[in-house]
């Protein structure tokens, strides 16, 4: 490993060093991101690293299980790279299965992007790679593997890149804070129950006595109109989340709740926060009540900085904050979950052993037809759709044409499509909606119209064509696709090298999805086709349709996916192909 | 203290912007919501006028790295899956025990169902089992076709079975099932449930199912036309998704010259009973 530049013995001593304590509850007695101290993670720094891939016990619920772990912690070591150096990494594989490592949302050569069967063959039992790439970018990224399901098996891990300028947003304290869902099912068992009784975790449907209850409060038409709406539907208004509380627990810098693991301020410093989503299927919804959180950066990239109370954080995205607790008090960090089924949560804490209270989870919410894109439907589209086997004749269209009278179009690949079980008709890109369960809730929630890069795009060039993808499935079978069209069945997306395009995404599910694309940056414009910032994942909520902007300026073949991690395996994913 | 936060940071966006112009040879601003240019554009191979934007030149290396050869393709699919569910597994009130099941294994586009419905009486097992392959037609309905096989009373009889199964508006679950057999026997069998919550593990479950058949099987003491239909109410807790007691009443009638072979063997035409059993999928 490559000796520490001296601006990070400055940063060192200006006490940047990724640190954190847990409280002594006693409770849990194992360290899970521990390897050279209780509960400090481990933060590798240098230019060259080696990476164990393993299986490793660890007890998170009171029972032990194995977990896929890096150089045996769960999450990963935290990896310090400098921007401009090339890194090597040497990837072993001591599982008996077939493993690889993702470098989530950098820019670099193909066949370092570590997708086995796109950028390399993976990295087969007993066997190891060698990353190799110049880091070209910095920022707060992470790392997990593109394996079929070991990311949810605990296989992740943050990155932070520090910039080759001194960096501007430099505090004095700089932790990460990596969220994940975990559960002890192995994950294939729970992709298996998934397809066998996809509302397993779904315990807050509505029950006779909610019905009675909305009969009382809003009158018994408009109840049956709406249990007719949904029941015409065959959906739940309370599926908000595939999997849930009832099967994860929600962890912080791999820590539960009860573990609260804990960041040391001194009273007016300035604290960074790096929130990473390396949660498998969980959005969070993240506050720390009696601060402003001022977000500077979105996937790694500097944003104009805005002030809010609260952000909702996809899969896969991450957000750089800064806060400035001024009262010698701790401060609570609380995440919960987006279906409010539960949450996790870390302390800012002037010393070990302080804690804040813990706010109660928001009510529940239930989603609409306007959730779904159903709720005003244009004059001529006369009824919601949905079971895509009805009605759809004559909308077909061609990929890349407007919708006219402000109704959707939907390819002619999901009519009658059994991976269909719905269409939005009337969608918009809602970008200044701050989503389910965040409107009006007294608390200024950070928007994506909020999110405005500090730098424009080196190309700024109209885009050529458009690429409209739908995203499909049908909760019942818990199938998934682009288009109706699994990633199995669906010929690669084929981009020209240098080429500009704006790629299109309708949400044709009750379901948010994070779209996420390998090797080249997203530019996700705003309704008016506007630039507003640079993203590797794309939030796409129920009911939206959202452009973003690509160059191709990756060679190669590049996974192109929903970011739930179960969606994924369930086809929602396709082949980005840029070729000369 | 917000302006304390962001004093440093707007400091910052100022310097940078106002610094990046320098790089920046388009004079007028790019027609972008956020007005700076980037900082990396000198890092990069060319700062080029952001209209005459260039990807950088590629080398063989960046073609060789850009597609390698692979020996595997990607493994996201549709791995072989399978599933048994009891759905009803129950002591009735004069002491059989009857059940009804079904198990599948495949993929998402086709499965192999069996499935299997019977009754044990005072030492007498009637029971059919089905072997049906089952592909999807829709978003919630398949299609399936197959053969049966029935035990118990009188001659063994086997079938040709082609039928529909899945979720109705509202949540109804349906299942139909056409059948042909030998010297043109011929069946037609239909079952509708539908789950009331009264909480999420508390669930009450209606069902009503009827048999047609197209001509008397004397043998089996079946006559032509609606022969029989039943009625369930069952009340099941779900301890967990997978493990389900429950008690319940059925209805059963007989009809028409079935209802006279039943009166014939000295059994009644009408059954009503309490049930209770359990309900589990694994
Ligand atoms: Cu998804």
């Amino acid at each position: 490993m490559g000796a520490p530049h001296d601006s990070d013995r400055r940063r060192l001593l200006r006490g940047m060093a990724m640190g954190g304590a847990t409280l002594g509850l006693g409770l849990w007695q194992r360290p899970l991101w521990a390897l050279t101290a209780p509960d400090q993670p481990t933060v590798l720094r240098g230019d060259a690293f080696d990476l164990t891939i393993g299986r490793t016990p660890v007890n998170i619920t009171g029972r032990t299980v194995p977990a896929f772990t890096v150089n045996g912690s769960l999450p990963g070591p935290i990896l310090r790279w400098r921007e401009g150096d090339t890194v090597g990494i040497r990837v072993r594989n001591t599982l008996d299965e077939t493993s690889s490592i993702h470098w989530h949302g950098l820019l670099l050569p193909a066949n370092m992007d570590g997708v086995p069967g796109m950028s390399f063959d993976g990295i087969a039992p007993g066997g190891d790679y060698l990353y190799r790439f110049q880091v070209k970018q910095s920022g707060t990224y992470w790392y997990h593997s593109h394996s079929s399901l070991q990311e949810q098996a605990g296989l992740l891990g943050p990155i932070i890149i520090d910039p080759r300028e001194p960096d501007p947003l430099a505090c004095e304290r700089d932790y990460v804070v990596l969220l994940s869902d975990w559960t002890d099912l192995d994950p294939a068992r729970l992709f298996a129950r998934m397809k066998k009784r996809s509302d397993y975790d779904n315990l807050h449907k509505r029950t006779v006595g909610d019905f009675l209850r909305d009969a009382r409060e809003r009158g018994l038409r408009a109840t049956l109109d709406d249990r007719n709406a949904w029941g015409a539907m065959r959906m739940s208004p309370t599926d908000l989340a595939d999997v849930n509380s009832h099967t994860y627990t929600f962890l912080a810098n791999g820590h539960t709740a009860a573990q609260n693991w804990t960041a040391l301020f001194a009273p007016g410093e300035r604290v960074r926060l790096r929130f990473i989503n390396g949660a498998a299927m969980t959005f969070f919804d993240v506050r720390i009540p009696g601060l402003t959180l001022t977000v500077v950066a979105a996937d790694g990239q500097s944003i104009q900085p805005v002030d809010v109370e609260e952000f909702r954080i996809a899969p896969a995205e991450t957000f750089d904050v800064i806060v400035q607790p001024r009262d010698d008090a701790a401060y609570t960090v609380f995440a919960q979950a987006m279906d409010r089924s539960g949450y996790t949560r870390i302390t800012l804490a002037p010393r070990i052993g302080t804690q804040a209270a813990i706010p109660a989870p928001d009510k529940r919410p239930l989603l609409t037809m306007d959730d779904m894109g159903h709720g005003h439907p244009a004059p001529a589209a006369g009824e919601i759709t949905c079971g895509a086997a009805m009605g759809m004749t004559g909308m077909n269209m061609d990929h890349g044409g407007h919708d006219a009278g402000g109704m959707q179009a939907h390819p002619a690949s999901e009519t009658r499509n059994p991976d269909v079980d719905m269409q939005t008709m009337s969608p918009a890109p809602r970008l200044d909606d701050p989503g389910i369960g965040l409107r009006d809730n007294g608390r200024r929630v950070l928007r994506y119209t909020d999110l405005r890069s500090l730098h424009a795009p080196d190309d700024d060039r109209e885009p050529s064509r458009i690429i409209e993808l739908h995203l499909t499935g049908n909760m019942e079978r818990f199938t998934w696709g682009f288009d109706g069209i699994r990633f199995a069945d669906a010929a690669p997306i084929r981009l020209k090298y240098g080429e500009r395009v704006r790629i299109t995404l309708v949400n044709d599910t009750m379901m948010e999805h994070p779209i996420h694309l390998h090797g080249m940056w997203s530019d996700v414009e705003d309704e008016h086709g506007r630039f507003l910032v640079r993203k590797h994942t794309v939030a796409v909520p129920p009911g939206t349709k959202r452009s973003v902007r690509v160059t191709a300026d990756a060679l190669g073949r590049w996974a192109f996916h929903c970011h739930m991690l179960l969606h994924m395996e369930g086809g929602m994913m396709r082949e980005v192909r840029v070729e000369e | 203290m917000r302006a304390l936060v962001l004093a440093p940071m707007l400091l910052w966006a100022g310097a940078a912007a106002a610094q990046d112009h320098s790089h920046h040879h388009a004079p007028e601003a790019p027609p972008t919501a956020a007005q700076e240019a980037d900082p990396h554009a000198a890092h990069r191979a060319q700062a080029a006028t952001a209209s005459a934007y260039r990807p950088p030149a590629l080398t063989d290396a960046d073609r060789a790295a850009a597609f390698p050869f692979l020996h595997v393709a990607h493994d996201h699919g549709d791995p072989l899956m399978w599933m048994v569910q009891a759905d009803r597994f129950e002591r009735t009130q004069d002491d059989a025990l009857a059940w009804e099941g079904k198990a599948w294994i495949g993929h998402d586009r086709g499965r192999l169902w069996l499935r299997s419905e019977g009754e044990r009486a005072h030492g007498k097992t009637e029971s059919s089992l089905e072997a049906l392959w089952g592909k999807p037609l829709d978003a919630w309905w398949d299609v399936l076709a197959g053969v049966r096989h029935d035990d118990g009373d009188g001659p063994a009889r086997d079938w040709l079975a082609v039928g529909v199964q899945g979720l109705a508006p509202y949540k109804f679950e349906v299942q139909a099932t056409a059948y042909l057999g030998s010297g043109g026997r011929s069946m037609l069998q239909a079952e509708v449930e539908y789950e009331l919550l009264l909480t999420n593990r508390l669930i009450l479950q209606p069902r009503i199912e009827a048999v047609l058949n197209g001509r008397d099987d004397d043998a089996r003491g079946i006559g032509a036309g609606l022969s029989e239909t039943s009625a369930g109410l069952r009340l099941r807790y779900e301890v967990r998704r997978e493990f389900a007691p429950y008690v319940g009443y059925e209805w059963s009638n007989r009809h028409g010259r079935t209802a006279e072979h039943a009166r014939n063997a000295g059994e009644a035409a009408r059954d009503r009973g309490w049930v209770a059993g359990l309900r589990f999928w694994f």
